[in-house]
């Protein structure tokens, strides 16, 4: 059997879980080990916590949540964000993490990949792919959450991950992330019809059809999907939606809601059924 | 002697994710310690060979500690073993892949890669997936599995896979993208699943649950 993954992200700022629109412009919407537990208990197939600030202060604070959070969930968990050396891997395999995210990291120093392939096992690494595309429609890829531009094609720098070992993509489209508009289906297909790794389509997901249009043909492996979900989570537990700071008038007013139709994890795996596209029920 | 008292060792040969077998040992009640030491697995009621990496680095370090031997010795006397993923491959007799040599040949067989492509249609590997496991010849009821119905998912992340030589060790298969490989083993006290149980949320548990039932661990 060929199954899909439905991968939700959470996007880590210090103790609160955020979502931001093209990976910017953070909101606060709660406390992440609640968003973590409703999911596992939702059927999410693996979970993704990205410390979406450690790569700028250079910093990775997750370790709390992370230990936390794998003492009670047992699906597999990739955690990301700020991860410079092996033993900053080993450190967060330590507390809990079963694989890691790099990609500031690995376009400064490719070699990482290759020796933490070796040293982890390929499967452990993952190695996500910010696309940006440019005005002469060539798509390049960026690194700190879209911010520093690095002139590198992101075709060839996906080939070239395959080659150096790591065991999965996660391709992340920055013009599409939190807009809600549909994943970027040029770019997904053409990455995953290049490497012989699995692939995980990110950025862009509004709607329950959209993941239906990234994951038919078979060839693309996950959706990593977050407000889709956040936002679903809200809807259904509003008392615990940013109970920790700040931004409660913004999550009461819905606004960013409306390019968004939140659902369950659940209801996307029946959708996906219902397309003929397998995946764990 | 009191159950409470009874010992798994989680053999730690500085590869893999310890944590969440820990923490599933520690959920359903088991007494695990994680160790690199020879003498605690000469002393343990029971071994937990987990794994995720490569076939030949994982031999290397457990010749290193000597290990290899503590392993053999205990399992042949009778000692359980449930093997998790690269630790159901160490229990094989030897890699196919180039220059990777011996394995602890505890069961007789092999382990082989997933092919690139399949009749010109490229795989995906590593396999990475939730994916079914279902029987060939030998029946759940009485093994870690009591509790799984067939045709259950469980959570895989591998890009090789053992063929024994011997069907009867086989407990399940699993079919991935029309390659059909053996996911879990049972011969005497050698039990071994490629899929992780500790990352299969409450049926996974339940694996460990059982196991450590029917060995009397609990």
């Amino acid at each position: 059997m060929k199954t899909v993954r439905i991968i939700p992200r959470l996007d880590i700022k210090g103790p609160n879980l955020v979502k931001g629109i093209h990976l910017e412009g953070l909101r606060v919407l709660g406390k992440p080990s609640d968003f973590a537990k409703y999911y596992y208990e939702q059927g999410a197939d693996e979970l993704m916590f990205m410390d979406v600030v450690a790569s700028l202060y250079e910093r990775n604070s997750l370790h709390d949540i992370i230990s936390e959070t794998a003492k009670s969930i047992f699906i597999p968990i990739t955690v990301g964000g700020g991860l410079r050396s092996i033993s900053d891997i080993k450190e967060v395999l330590r507390v809990g993490a079963d694989k890691v995210c790099l990609n500031t990291a690995a376009i400064k120093n490719p070699q990482l990949i290759k020796d933490a392939s070796r040293m982890f096992g390929s499967s452990t690494i993952v190695v996500a792919i910010e696309a940006i595309k440019e005005s002469d429609g060539k798509y390049l890829a960026y690194t700190d959450n879209g911010r520093e531009f690095t002139g590198i094609d992101v075709f060839e720098w996906a080939q070239k991950v395959a080659e150096f070992g790591a065991g999965e993509i996660v391709i992340t489209s920055v013009d599409k992330e939190g807009t809600g508009q549909g994943y970027d289906l040029e770019l997904i297909s053409r990455i995953t019809n290049l490497v012989g790794i699995p692939v995980i389509a990110h950025g862009g997901a509004g709607k329950q059809d959209h993941v239906v249009d990234a994951l038919k043909g078979g060839n693309i492996s996950s959706a990593m999907i977050s407000s889709l979900f956040h936002y679903h989570f809200i809807k259904e537990n509003e008392s615990k939606a940013s109970s920790l700071e700040g931004n409660v008038e913004f999550l009461n007013q819905k606004r960013s809601f409306h390019t968004f139709e939140p659902c369950s994890i659940e209801e996307v795996k029946r959708t996906l059924k219902s397309n003929q596209i397998d995946c764990r029920l | 002697m009191d159950n409470n008292f009874k010992k798994v060792v989680i053999i730690d040969y500085q590869l893999g994710n310890l944590f969440s077998v820990k923490q599933a040992c520690d959920t359903v009640g088991v007494n695990a310690e994680i160790s690199s030491n020879r003498e605690d697995i000469l002393n343990a009621d029971a071994l937990i060979l987990p794994g995720v990496g490569a076939f030949i680095e994982a031999m290397n370090n457990l010749k290193k500690f000597g290990l290899d031997t503590a392993i053999q010795t205990k399992v042949n006397g009778g000692t359980p073993i449930f093997g998790i993923c690269l630790g159901q491959q160490l229990l094989f007799t030897e890699s196919e892949e180039f220059g990777a040599g011996k394995g602890l040949d505890l069961i007789s067989g092999i382990i082989k890669r997933f092919p690139e492509t399949i009749k010109e249609r490229k795989v995906k590997v590593p396999h990475i997936a939730w994916n079914t496991i279902f029987k060939l010849n030998q029946e759940w009821d009485n093994t870690a599995l009591k509790d799984l119905n067939n045709n259950d998912f469980m959570y895989f992340i591998h890009s090789y896979y053992v063929k024994p030589k011997d069907d009867d060790c086989i407990l399940t298969l699993t079919n991935y993208d029309g390659i059909e490989f053996c996911s879990a083993i049972l011969r005497n006290n050698i039990f071994a699943t490629q899929f992780h149980p500790e990352k299969s949320a409450d049926k996974g548990i339940s694996i460990y649950k059982n196991w450590a039932l029917i060995n009397k661990l609990l």
